[in-house]
C-alpha cells in the first residue's frame, strides 16, 4: 500500500500559562502520559516527560535554569529543550510547546 | 592497548612511515619508552602534528609500555598485553614514523643527522633524546659467559623481554631457588614476583638495610621483618663475589658466607642512565645528559633530552612523576605553546606496594638539623613504621611502612607546603577527622567509592583517562560525590592519582556555588555592595552572561536569607522542592512530615493528634526519627496543607539545610544521675534557633550528665551538663557519614551563656562555612583553637555583631507550615506525578 498515512497533529491544550509561576514547573496528565511543563524566567516554555528515567523522580518538582532541569531525587540533569541528559541517563521525551494569543499552553509530540 | 605482536617490527617500519607533506619541521625522538612517548603525546596535545613530522626510534621492538607495571606482569597480576600505553595503531593514527627495534648509534649535530644500526641516516630539525636507563650489572665473576652474554639463568629486570625470560625460566619444574641481587624497590618486587612460581627466594643486598635509597635504618629493619614474614630470606651487607655455574647458574658466592645454591639470579642492583649515544655525539654529560630548565641540552639549542637519561640541576630522577612534569615543559617549549615554561625540579614522593608491603617515602629519611622535629611511631609486630621530619612548620620528609592511610595528605603537605596540624599525631593516624581509610592507589578497580551513586574507582579512572582531568568534571560525569558527599575527599584523591599530576586545577573549587565565580567572602561583599536581595538579581549582576544556574540556586537562597533576614526577596523557584513545600521528598515523590517536638518532649494530646492525623490521611508509615521526633511518611504533595492544618503543630524542619532539632536526655527532672536540666535547656535552644538557614544541617543535643545519653559529643553543637552546675559546649561533632568527636568550645556555668555561645558559633559558621560544609569539616578547617578565641574570647572583636545578626535572623522566624492555608504560589502543592497511583512505598 503506498497511500500516505495522514498525519494527525496531536495537540493538547493545558490551560493558562499563568498557572505556572516563572522559574517553576508543573505536571500535567496528557492523553495517558505525564508531562512536566516549565515556565522559565526568560518567558520561554518547555515541556518534557514528567518521570525521571533514572528512578522515577518527579521532574516537575526539579529546579531549572536557562537550559536544564535537575531531578529532585538524585540531581540528574536534563536539557529542557531536548530532554537529553547531561548526567548519563536515558533522555526525557521532549514536547513542542506553543503559547497561543490568549496565553494558553498547547503542547504536541515532536517529530 | 590490546595489540601486542610478538614479532619484531623492524620490517613494518616502511608501513609505519606515512607519506606526508614536507613543509613541517622534522621532530625526531630517540627513545620510545615512557618519557619519549609521553613527550610526543604532550606535543600532539599542543597541536604538534601541524608543526612537526614526527619520527621515533625505539630500541625494543614494540610500542610503548608502562615499565612500572612489569612487576605486576612478573607476579601474574597483569597480562603483558595489558601494560601497553601506546600500541602500534596509535603511532599509525598519529602519523608517527616508528622505527621499532632500531637503535640510534650516533648524532651528527652539525649536519643534523641520526645514524642508526640499520644503516639508515635520518635528518632532523628538532631532536629529543629520551634514551632512559638500563639495569646496572655489577662486575661479578661468572656473570657472563665467554662470549659476553649473561650466563643462562641470570636476568636483568628492566624490559618486557627480561620479564618474559624470568617467567619462562622460573616456570621450569627443576628450578626451585632464586637469588635476587639488590634489596631496593625493584629487587623486592622481583623477589615477591618469583615466589609466585613456587621458588624459594633470597635477597642479597649490599646496603645496611633494605630500600636504603628511600627509608632509614629503623624503617628498613621493620621492612626486613615484613619481607621475611613472606618467606623471603634477606641478607644485608652482603657482597656477591661470584656466580657459580658453567652452563647455567648453580649458585652464588657471598663474601663471608657459604655458597648459596640457586637456579636463577636476578640482578636488580639499580639503574644507570643510557648516555653512550650522547657521549659519543659530543654532548655535555655528567652523571647523565645535562639539561637546562627548558630541557635543552647544553650544547645545541635544537636538541633536548627528557626522562631518566637527563641530569637537571644536579638531580637524576628514576621515578615517573618528574618525567611527566619534564614532558609538559619540553612540549610547551618546542611547540611554542608556552615559551615561559620551565622545569624547576621535582619533589619526589613514592607510594608503592613493595612485595606486598605498603611503603611510602618522600624527602628526608631523618632529621638533619638540631631544630628539625622528628616524629616516629614504630610497631614492629604489625610491621608498621611511620616517621615524619618537620622543619619550620613544613613537612620535609616522611616514611610510612605497613600503613599508608595518611599518605595522600602527607604527599600534598610535602609537595605544596600545606599548614600542618598542631597535633602532629593527626598526621600519622586518622583520629576521626574526615579522611580516607585506604590509600587510593591500592584500592581495587571495582571498589565502590561513591556508595550513594555506586561509582567504582575503575569508573573514575576511566573518566580521567577519557580526558576529563578536573575533579568537578569527573564528579559531573560519573555522579560520584553527588549523593551524601562524604566520598568527595576520596574522589578528589583518585582523580589526582589517576591524572598522575596532570590534574586540571579547578578554579570553581573555591566558589561558593558553581554558577557564580566568587568565593564566599567575595560573593558576600558583592551582594552587600550592590544590595542584591534576590537570587535572580545575583545571577543577573554576578553570573557570567547573567546566566541562571540550577545547581547554584539553593546555596544562594540560603546565603541571601542569612544575610538579609526579613529584607530577603523570597523567590520560590530558587528553593529546592523540600524548601518549597516544607517537607522532605521521598523516592516515590511523596513527602515526609515531621512536626516540631522540641527537645523530643511530647504530650498525650500531641500524640493523640498525630495518631488521628495518621489515620485520617491513611499515612503509610509512622516512624520515630533519630532526632527524637515522629515522622509521617508517604504524604502526597497535594495533601500536605490538609495534614498540617489537622496537626496544628509547627514544622520540625526535618528537610532543610538548616537548624534541625535538639536531642535531649531527661536530665535532672527524673533521671537519678542528671546534674543539669537538659530538657529545659534543649527546648530553650530549639525555640530560639528553630528553622535557621545554614550552609548545611545543624543537629544539636543537650545531655544532663557525662553519661551522654543524648550523644552530645557527636553533634554539630552538643552540650553536656557537668557537676557543679556547669555546662560544656562541644562543636564540630558528627556520627553520620563521618564520625568525629566534637571539640570543646567552652565550659560555662550559666545556661543562658550556652545559648549565647552556641548562637554565636552558629552565626560564625553561617557566615564563613562553604555551602554544604558540615561543622565536622568546618571546625577542623578553621581550627578549634581559633574558634575558641573568636567565639569565647572575642579576639576579633566581632562577638557583638555576630550576636546581633543572629538575633535578626531569629526575629524573622515564621512557621512555614502556615503557607498551607494560603499557598505562596499558584499550584504550590499540586501533584507532580499526576497519573501515578501513590504512594508506592509498601504499606506496613
Amino acid at each position: 500500500m503506498s497511500t500516505p498515512v495522514e498525519t494527525v497533529v496531536d495537540s493538547h491544550h493545558l490551560g493558562p500559562l499563568a498557572q505556572i509561576p516563572p522559574g517553576e514547573g508543573r505536571a500535567f496528565g496528557v492523553g495517558g502520559q505525564q508531562v512536566a511543563v516549565f515556565h522559565l524566567r526568560s518567558g520561554a516554555v518547555y515541556a518534557v516527560s514528567a518521570v525521571c528515567p533514572h528512578k522515577g523522580g518527579p521532574i516537575a518538582d526539579g529546579q531549572i535554569d536557562g537550559s536544564i532541569v535537575l531531578c529532585p531525587l538524585h540531581m540528574n540533569a536534563f536539557e529542557l529543550a531536548t530532554g537529553c541528559s547531561t548526567t548519563g541517563q536515558e533522555p526525557l521525551t521532549s514536547w513542542a510547546v506553543e503559547i497561543d494569543q490568549t496565553g494558553e499552553i498547547l503542547i504536541s509530540p515532536k517529530g | 592497548m590490546t595489540m601486542l605482536d610478538d614479532e619484531p617490527l623492524a620490517d613494518l617500519t616502511a608501513l609505519l612511515d606515512p607519506d606526508h607533506g614536507n613543509t613541517r619541521r622534522k621532530l625526531v625522538v630517540i627513545g620510545n619508552g615512557m618519557a619519549g612517548a609521553r613527550t610526543v603525546e604532550e606535543v600532539l596535545a599542543r597541536g604538534g602534528a601541524e608543526q612537526f613530522a614526527i619520527t621515533m626510534f625505539g630500541d625494543e621492538p614494540y610500542g610503548n609500555y608502562n615499565r612500572i607495571m612489569l612487576s605486576h606482569v612478573l607476579s601474574g597480576e597483569e597480562a603483558d598485553a595489558e601494560i601497553f600505553l601506546n600500541s602500534l595503531p596509535w603511532y599509525i593514527e598519529n602519523n608517527i614514523s616508528l622505527h621499532a627495534g632500531v637503535r640510534a648509534t650516533r648524532i651528527d649535530r652539525f649536519a643534523k643527522l641520526i645514524f642508526s644500526d640499520d644503516g639508515q641516516v635520518t635528518p632532523y630539525d628538532v631532536l629529543i633524546i629520551a634514551t632512559g636507563s638500563r639495569s646496572f650489572m655489577p662486575s661479578i665473576e661468572g656473570l657472563r659467559t665467554d662470549d659476553g652474554e649473561l650466563l643462562p639463568g641470570v636476568f636483568a629486570f628492566r624490559t618486557i623481554d627480561d620479564t618474559r625470560g624470568m617467567i619462562n625460566y622460573a616456570s621450569h619444574d627443576e628450578h626451585s631457588r632464586a637469588v635476587v641481587i639488590g634489596g631496593g624497590l625493584l629487587g623486592l618486587e622481583a623477589a615477591r614476583g618469583l615466589q609466585a612460581y613456587g621458588l624459594q627466594v633470597d635477597v642479597v643486598h649490599a646496603g645496611g638495610h633494605l630500600m636504603n635509597a628511600q627509608i632509614g635504618p629503623a624503617g628498613g629493619e621493620i621492612l626486613r621483618k615484613s619481607v621475611e614474614a613472606l618467606g623471603i630470606e634477606v641478607h644485608t651487607k652482603a657482597r656477591t663475589t661470584a656466580i657459580m655455574g658453567e652452563d647455567k647458574v648453580r649458585g652464588v658466592f657471598l663474601l663471608d658466607h657459604p655458597l648459596l645454591e640457586c637456579d636463577m639470579v636476578v640482578v636488580a642492583a639499580g639503574i644507570r642512565p643510557n648516555i653512550d649515544l650522547a657521549v659519543t655525539s659530543g654532548f655535555t654529560v655528567e652523571r647523565a645528559i645535562v639539561v637546562d630548565d627548558q630541557m635543552r641540552t647544553m650544547d645545541d639549542p635544537d636538541v633536548y633530552a627528557v626522562g631518566e637519561c637527563v641530569q637537571h640541576r644536579g638531580e637524576v630522577y628514576g621515578l615517573v612523576a618528574p618525567l611527566w612534569e619534564q614532558a609538559v615543559v619540553l612540549a610547551d617549549q618546542i611547540t611554542g605553546n608556552d615559551m615561559g615554561a620551565a622545569y624547576h625540579g621535582s619533589r619526589t614522593a613514592t607510594k608503592l606496594k613493595v612485595a606486598g608491603v605498603d611503603v611510602a617515602s618522600m624527602g628526608l629519611q631523618g632529621p638533619e638539623k638540631d631544630t628539625d622535629e622528628h616524629i616516629v611511631f614504630s610497631e614492629p609486630r604489625r610491621g608498621v613504621y611511620k616517621s615524619l621530619v618537620i622543619r619550620d612548620e613544613k613537612l620535609i620528609g616522611a616514611t610510612m611502612l605497613g600503613d599508608t592511610s595518611k599518605v595522600a595528605f602527607l604527599m600534598q603537605a610535602f609537595d605544596r607546603g600545606l599548614p600542618l596540624p598542631e597535633e602532629r599525631l593527626e598526621m600519622l593516624f586518622n583520629l576521626g577527622t574526615p579522611a580516607e581509610e585506604v590509600g587510593v592507589a591500592e584500592l581495587a578497580d571495582d571498589a565502590q567509592v561513591c556508595n550513594c551513586n555506586g561509582v567504582s574507582k575503575g569508573a573514575l579512572v576511566a573518566c580521567v583517562e577519557g580526558g576529563t582531568k578536573s575533579v568537578a568534571g569527573v564528579m559531573d560525569k560519573t555522579r560520584a560525590g553527588k549523593g551524601c558527599g562524604s566520598c568527595k575527599t576520596m574522589v578528589c584523591q583518585i582523580v589526582e592519582w589517576a591524572a598522575g599530576g596532570a590534574v586540571v586545577v579547578d578554579p570553581s573549587a573555591n566558589w561558593y556555588v558553581p554558577g557564580v565565580p566568587r568565593d564566599k567572602p567575595e560573593l558576600m561583599a558583592a551582594i552587600m555592595a550592590q544590595g542584591l536581595k534576590s537570587v535572580s538579581s545575583v545571577f543577573a549582576a554576578l553570573a557570567p552572561d547573567g546566566a541562571e544556574d540550577a545547581k547554584s540556586k539553593m546555596g544562594l537562597a540560603s546565603l541571601l536569607k542569612m544575610m538579609w533576614a526579613d529584607e530577603y526577596i523570597d523567590e520560590k523557584d530558587a528553593r529546592f522542592i523540600n524548601d518549597r513545600v516544607h517537607a522532605n521528598i521521598q523516592k516515590d515523590g511523596t513527602f515526609s512530615v515531621v512536626p516540631q517536638m522540641k527537645g523530643g518532649v511530647t504530650t498525650p494530646a500531641q500524640l493523640r493528634k498525630i495518631a488521628d492525623v495518621a489515620e485520617k490521611w491513611e499515612v503509610p508509615m509512622v516512624k520515630l526519627t533519630g532526632g527524637q521526633r515522629i515522622d509521617l511518611l508517604g504524604i502526597r504533595k497535594e495533601d500536605l496543607p490538609g495534614v498540617w492544618a489537622d496537626l496544628g503543630m509547627p514544622s520540625g524542619y526535618a528537610y532543610g539545610k538548616s537548624f534541625r532539632t535538639v536531642k535531649t536526655c531527661v536530665g535532672s527532672e527524673f533521671c537519678r544521675f542528671g546534674v543539669g536540666d537538659s530538657t529545659a535547656l534543649g527546648i530553650k535552644i530549639e525555640s530560639r534557633f528553630q528553622g535557621l538557614e545554614s550552609p548545611a544541617k545543624i543537629k544539636m543535643a543537650v545531655t544532663g550528665c557525662p553519661r551522654n545519653c543524648a550523644e552530645s559529643l557527636c553533634k554539630d553543637v552538643g552540650v553536656v551538663a557537668v557537676d557543679g552546675g556547669r555546662w560544656e559546649i562541644y562543636i564540630g561533632g558528627a556520627a553520620g557519614a563521618h564520625i568525629r568527636k566534637g571539640d570543646l568550645l567552652a565550659t560555662v556555668d550559666d545556661p543562658d551563656m550556652v545559648v549565647t555561645l552556641s548562637g554565636r558559633f552558629m552565626q560564625y559558621y553561617r557566615e564563613n562555612a562553604k555551602w554544604l560544609e558540615r561543622t565536622y569539616a568546618f571546625v577542623p578547617r578553621v581550627g578549634a583553637d581559633f574558634l575558641r578565641e573568636v567565639i569565647v574570647e572575642d579576639s576579633l572583636g566581632i562577638a557583638a555583631e555576630l550576636d546581633e545578626r543572629m538575633q535578626a535572623s531569629v526575629d524573622t522566624y515564621k512557621d512555614p507550615w502556615q503557607e498551607g492555608a494560603t499557598p505562596a504560589t499558584p499550584g504550590q502543592f499540586r501533584t507532580s506525578l499526576p497519573l501515578e497511583v501513590l504512594p508506592q512505598v509498601p504499606v506496613r
